[in-house]
């Protein structure tokens, strides 16, 4: 490996800190404040509403001045996806990731991030997410 | 157990992740998506370890950072270990066959206006949002 490897990865690790910074932040990494953005028959906090709006008005602006750039800064080329189809693959994937993410209130940034915070409940749920993921992915072609 | 709404810290903290995103997008050119990241480690392939590895090890260090910084404690829900393992299972295999969770369709996919991630997160939004009110409302209400 190069010195240029280095830089991928400390760049990488800074994206990495800053977005556990961010999600302990706008509260995401509690469960509590999860669940009561989804429990909309309940007493509703619509705070992640705008940890979402925030995030995506400053990537929408952000995305288009950096993707105008013929290169990322430590890459040859951009590795965005190119599918925009719909397909049944992709809604059953989102229909059974949404129900997990009901049952506990966790997507994985905060079941990967709350590692740093102690959250206990992460010794039941990461083992299993670890674990979807990998029989997940014995069926994928890559 | 119910919070309240806290708009400037959930504002803040959006533009963080927005933030962090970009400099993925900036630096590496990737997509700051969090599940494929990760599960991208499962296995590991060669010479695409070392940036997943860094950015997967960076997400607990900033959360810790933070707790320092901010002096909140840990929250956990305690919920029965059990429901903990069948949650975590659906999240891995939900997002890794959908091809993205939050951030990947949340933050990056709608940022990009990908039609894709949009039917992704009105789909998760949706079966999430009746996951907890089956869970909190009708389940509790069958049982009485």
């Amino acid at each position: 490996m190069t010195g240029a490897g280095a830089m991928n990865r400390l760049l990488a690790w800074l994206s990495g800190l800053l977005f556990g910074v961010g999600l302990a932040w706008s509260g995401m990494a509690d469960p509590h404040k999860v669940l009561g953005f989804l429990d909309v028959a309940g007493a509703w906090d619509p705070s992640l509403l705008l940890v979402m709006v925030g995030a995506v008005l400053t990537y929408a602006v952000g995305s288009r001045l950096v993707t105008r750039r013929a290169r990322p800064w430590l890459d040859e080329r951009f590795h965005l996806p190119a599918n925009r189809r719909i397909d049944a693959r992709l809604l059953a994937g989102a229909a059974v990731f949404g129900i997990g993410w009901g049952l506990a209130g966790y997507c994985p940034g905060p079941a990967l991030a709350g590692v740093g915070l102690g959250n206990g409940d992460l010794i039941w749920l990461l083992p299993a997410l670890l674990l979807g993921w990998w029989l997940a992915g014995r069926g994928r072609r890559v | 157990m119910t919070t309240s709404f806290t708009p400037w810290s959930a504002l803040g903290g959006g533009i963080l992740i927005g933030l962090a995103s970009l400099l993925l997008l900036f630096a590496l050119g990737r997509i700051a998506g969090i599940s494929g990241i990760a599960a991208g480690l499962l296995p590991p392939r060669r010479g695409d370890l070392g940036w997943r590895l860094a950015f997967v090890i960076g997400l607990p260090m900033g959360a810790a950072l933070w707790m320092l910084g901010a002096g909140g404690a840990a929250v956990a829900s305690h919920a029965p270990p059990w429901q903990l393992a069948l949650a975590g299972l659906l999240v891995g295999v939900g997002t890794r066959v959908g091809s993205g969770c939050t951030s990947g369709h949340g933050v990056c996919g709608l940022g990009r206006f990908s039609p894709r991630s949009l039917a992704a997160v009105l789909t998760f939004m949706a079966t999430a949002m009746l996951c907890v009110y089956a869970w909190r409302h009708l389940l509790p209400e069958l049982a009485r």
